[in-house]
């Protein structure tokens, strides 16, 4: 081609009879495919989730078992027979991890499904009730949200006591305000969309517009959103073990264990005892995020465009 | 390649410009194959094409600027004599706002709105240091005055909000010229506007170009624009240049096929005698719906009525198997007509009949039934379809719950209605955003129709696609009319749209009624002075037409003022030629009747509306 056309008149060569179809709106959108880091999150995820599962039944030990009977002592380093060494009270570091993942990662996942249908549950409920519904609830929630969450989380468990129930209806009724207010926030600004407005003069019913024609432009959002709140409810659930009111000893979890044995980094042999629960805390968190931020990296623009 | 002597003159170059989208797996897809123009000091060259041709992405790369997901691939975008595809970031601030300005689509998107005009249309220049505030001010000032923005003084300090559209977008423009760039890219900047405000801000731009001396590319789809502010035209399909020159051959002398397609396309200027009078098979003795003295508004205000009356003494009737097409600008209550109609908002005072019979004015109140013969199609595609439901789920779901059809027989009244929309039966399991805009709107009709309704309400169903598809739009609304039977109520502020296929035409003001009859009595004269307004603002596929035009008393008048509603005369008095001073303003217009059904509501009399304005 030759960029001094301009002045004169330039017709590209043709065929007679072709036709010009109307031209694609866009490429349809690819499946997700995970990143580097999203494999490396995946991965570690999944491994916590299958020594949640199967960890007392891999365990070397049980949760209470001594390694060493006949050697007690507090804070051993790792030897064969106990590769994480001991804790104060010289039971098998390894071991009790195992098992302390499982209720670690039960409760917060129990707890942040809670969370997820009282909140989706009121907050949906929420932008499509009258304003006046709207606005109590809302403010009620507003109260809630105003509260500090690890303050409540104390409150009530000192009041009722600490068991696991307990522990998993206190952390899903607190996170609930917050995601209650993204589900109402979704929910209104699908609810304006045209598709639903259709959906109104067809005569749909109530139902039928939340299940069928919000639900499933809420929920793709939301289930990102839901990687994020487990890793505040893990935090939330290993702070109230580490101050002594989650799980109740003898039971393993990860807060616990710190608390218990945080007298290894003044005087023990060994501190594995501390950091191993805490790493597992970080390693678990840091992995779901990675999972999270790779989805929605994958997905920011055009979920954005779908709503 | 003879280096001709004007050369030094070149602003900006495109040379074998190549640019690729980046697919999710690394693969590369051509957007642009290959594209070289240039653009001449004082020059504008048009790019046009539809949607999906390239000829935004082309634009932009003038800008040195790629959207995400796709990168230049070959070839080079000389600007002033350097490629600025190969520039860095840093390397282009300084480049961006002082060589070149960009000139989105939407103003109202461009300012923010809670700063002062002024401020942000001089920022650029200030912030590059190319010029002091006090420099820039002035130069704002003088843009303002070239631009014939009303009160140039003064209209710097006021915020956005509270300038008109058209104003608007021409201080978006000003902005843009404010660091004088010496070349302008505007990405359709006149698609959203309506006719009337187009020929302001085109005689404007226009004008202004000329007089800074600037070069400019113009992205638009529309030819007959095209026509008016173009010095050479390039015609893109598909990322490749299918036919380029000077504007006029290409408007008179066009050879391409795709060239030849798009002036097809462009419908015939509105006249009397086009309007497709749909046969009267279909007709029966009561009305399929019926508005009378209708006024509707939103918000609550005193004693029951509407804080903000739009709607007043509406009357409309919608005979079976014609089509009412509804004109006006926006602001005149074309929608809001719609979705009266529709039972989204119940009308404050007035009544609504379908097939004769009363229906409630709220949808909650009606019957499945009566929900049934009244379907909406909405204006955005886009949003008008659940993006998680498949087309198949989307068109099955009227038939469920109004036929009660199921299994099989579902299916097979799917694969009718996805035939009569002419769309392939595989589609019914794509997703909507696995469809063109055009596909979408069909998607959109066929809900509709699958509902087996009386009439269809279509909100400016082809406004947001391009002249092609919108055309081929149209192309299938008449084939349905015949087979169906269905009404039609089309709504649109483009009138050559409307001419070529309503059956009457409703003229809406500030939500009155100025004119209503047949489409060949609307057309011609009498006209209420509206009409003439509209009529005249319809840009023609000539060169000179803008300047002819602008030059016409009606359209000096009527190009002064915005839609403002009013609660007594004449909503029109401020734009009229023909406006009688103490009469217009102060008492509501009378309603005349020219012939049996064709309705003018003005003070003069019907003799003096047939005279030439």
């Amino acid at each position: 081609m030759s960029t001094a056309k301009q002045n004169e008149h330039y017709v590209a060569p043709y065929d007679d009879g072709v036709s010009f179809d109307e031209l694609p709106d866009s490429a349809p959108s690819s499946h997700y495919s995970p990143s580097w880091t999203g494999w490396l999150g995946i991965g570690v995820v999944g491994f916590w989730v299958f020594i949640a599962v199967f960890g007392p039944y891999i365990a070397p030990l049980g949760e209470n078992d001594l390694p060493f009977p006949d050697d007690y002592s507090e804070f051993q380093m790792p030897r064969p027979g106990a590769w994480l060494g001991t804790d104060e009270s010289d039971r098998d570091v390894l071991s009790r991890l195992m098992y302390g993942a499982g209720r670690t990662i039960g409760i917060s996942f129990a707890a942040t499904l809670l969370a997820y249908f009282l909140g989706v549950v009121l907050g949906i409920g929420a932008a499509i009730s009258s304003p006046r519904v709207d606005m109590i609830v809302s403010r009620i929630n507003d109260a809630f949200l105003s509260l500090p969450t690890i303050m409540l989380g104390l409150v009530v468990v000192a009041a009722v006591g600490s068991s696991i129930p307990v522990l998993i209806i206190t952390a899903g009724v607190i996170y609930a305000t917050v995601v209650f207010r993204l589900a109402r926030a979704l929910g209104q600004e699908i609810m304006v969309m045209d598709f639903v407005e259709a959906a109104r003069v067809r005569g749909e019913g109530r139902w039928w517009i939340i299940t069928r024609e919000i639900w499933p432009n809420a929920a793709m959002p939301l289930m990102t959103d839901f990687g994020l709140r487990l890793i505040y409810v893990i935090l939330f659930i290993s702070s109230l073990s580490f101050l002594g009111l989650g799980v109740q000893p003898p039971q393993a979890d990860w807060g616990s264990m710190v608390r218990e044995n945080l007298g290894a980094l003044s005087y023990g042999q060994s501190v594995i005892p501390v950091i191993a629960p805490a790493l597992s805390i970080a390693t678990l968190t840091v992995a779901i995020n990675l999972v999270v931020d790779d989805i929605s990296a994958h997905s920011g623009g055009k979920l954005s465009k779908r709503l | 390649m003879a280096q001709s002597s004007d050369d030094n003159d070149v602003i900006f170059e495109a040379r074998d410009l190549r640019i690729h989208a980046v697919r999710d797996d690394g693969s590369e897809l051509p957007i642009v194959k290959g594209v070289d123009f240039k653009v001449r000091r004082g020059e504008v060259v048009a790019l046009i094409g539809e949607s999906g041709s390239g000829k935004t992405t082309i634009s932009l790369s003038a800008l040195g600027y790629c959207k995400p997901g796709l990168k230049f691939a070959g070839g080079e975008a000389l600007l002033l004599g350097q490629d600025v595809t190969k520039m860095s970031t840093e390397e282009l601030r300084p480049i961006r706002g002082e060589k070149v300005a960009y000139l989105a689509q939407s103003a109202a998107a461009t300012f923010n709105p809670s700063i002062l005009i002024n401020e942000q249309v001089t920022e650029a220049p200030v912030l590059h240091g190319s010029k002091t505030s006090e420099e820039a001010g002035a130069k704002a000032l003088s843009l303002y005055h070239a631009l014939e923005l009303p009160d140039p003084e003064n209209i710097g300090a006021r915020y956005p909000h509270q300038v008109s559209g058209g104003q608007l977008q021409r201080l978006m423009a000003a902005m843009a010229l404010c660091g004088e760039p010496d070349l302008l890219v505007l990405d359709e900047p006149t698609t959203a506007l309506d006719v009337t405000t187009q020929i302001e801000v085109l005689k404007a731009f226009k004008q202004v170009i000329k007089e800074e001396g600037a070069a400019a590319i113009y992205v638009t789809h529309d030819l007959a624009v095209v026509a008016q502010v173009a010095d050479h035209v390039v015609v893109l399909y598909n990322g490749e240049i299918k036919e380029a020159g000077p504007v006029e051959t290409i408007i008179n002398k066009s050879e391409h096929p795709y060239t030849k397609r798009l002036m097809g396309a462009i419908r015939p200027l509105p006249e009397p005698g086009q309007g497709e009078d749909s046969n009267h098979q279909h007709m029966r003795d009561v009305p399929a719906l019926e508005a009378k003295a209708v006024d509707a508004g939103y918000g609550k205000g005193a004693e029951g009525k509407p804080a903000s009356m739009v709607l007043r003494d509406v009357n409309v009737t919608i005979e079976r198997g014609k089509t009412v097409g509804i004109i006006g600008e926006s602001g005149c209550g074309k929608s809001t007509l719609a979705r009266v109609f529709a039972g989204l908002l119940p009308p404050s005072d007035g009544a609504l009949r379908l097939d004769g019979q009363p229906i409630a004015p709220d949808l909650r109140n009606r019957s499945r039934e009566e929900l049934r013969k009244v379907q909406f199609v909405y204006q955005m595609a886009d949003t008008a379809l659940n993006p998680r439901q498949r087309i198949k789920d989307i068109i099955g779901r009227p038939l469920e719950f109004y036929g009660g059809l199921s299994g099989e027989a579902k299916t097979r009244r799917l694969l009718e209605l996805l035939e009569m929309v002419e769309l392939p039966p595989p589609f019914a399991d794509r997703y909507p955003h696995e469809l063109s805009g055009g596909q979408k709107q069909r998607v959109n009709l066929a809900r509709a129709l699958a509902a087996d309704p009386e009439v269809v309400l279509c909100d400016e169903v082809t406004s947001a696609l391009d002249t092609i598809v919108g055309a081929n739009v149209i192309e299938l609304l008449k084939s349905l009319r015949r087979e169906t039977g269905v009404s039609f109520v089309f709504i649109s502020h483009d009138l050559s749209t409307v001419a070529s296929f309503a059956d009457e035409i409703v003229v809406l003001y500030a939500g009155r009624v100025a004119e209503q009859g047949p489409t060949d009595k609307v057309l011609a004269p009498p006209y209420h002075p509206y009409t003439r307004l509209l009529i005249s603002s319809v840009p023609e596929m000539r060169t000179g037409w803008l300047e002819d035009t602008v030059s016409s008393k009606e359209t000096i008048t009527g190009m002064t003022g915005g839609v403002e509603l009013t609660d007594i005369g004449c909503p029109f008095f401020a734009r009229c030629p023909l406006a009688i001073k103490g009469t217009c303003d102060t008492v509501n217009p009378p309603r005349r009747v020219d012939g049996d059904d064709h309705i003018i509501e003005c003070h003069r009399e019907v003799d003096e509306l047939l005279g030439g304005g």
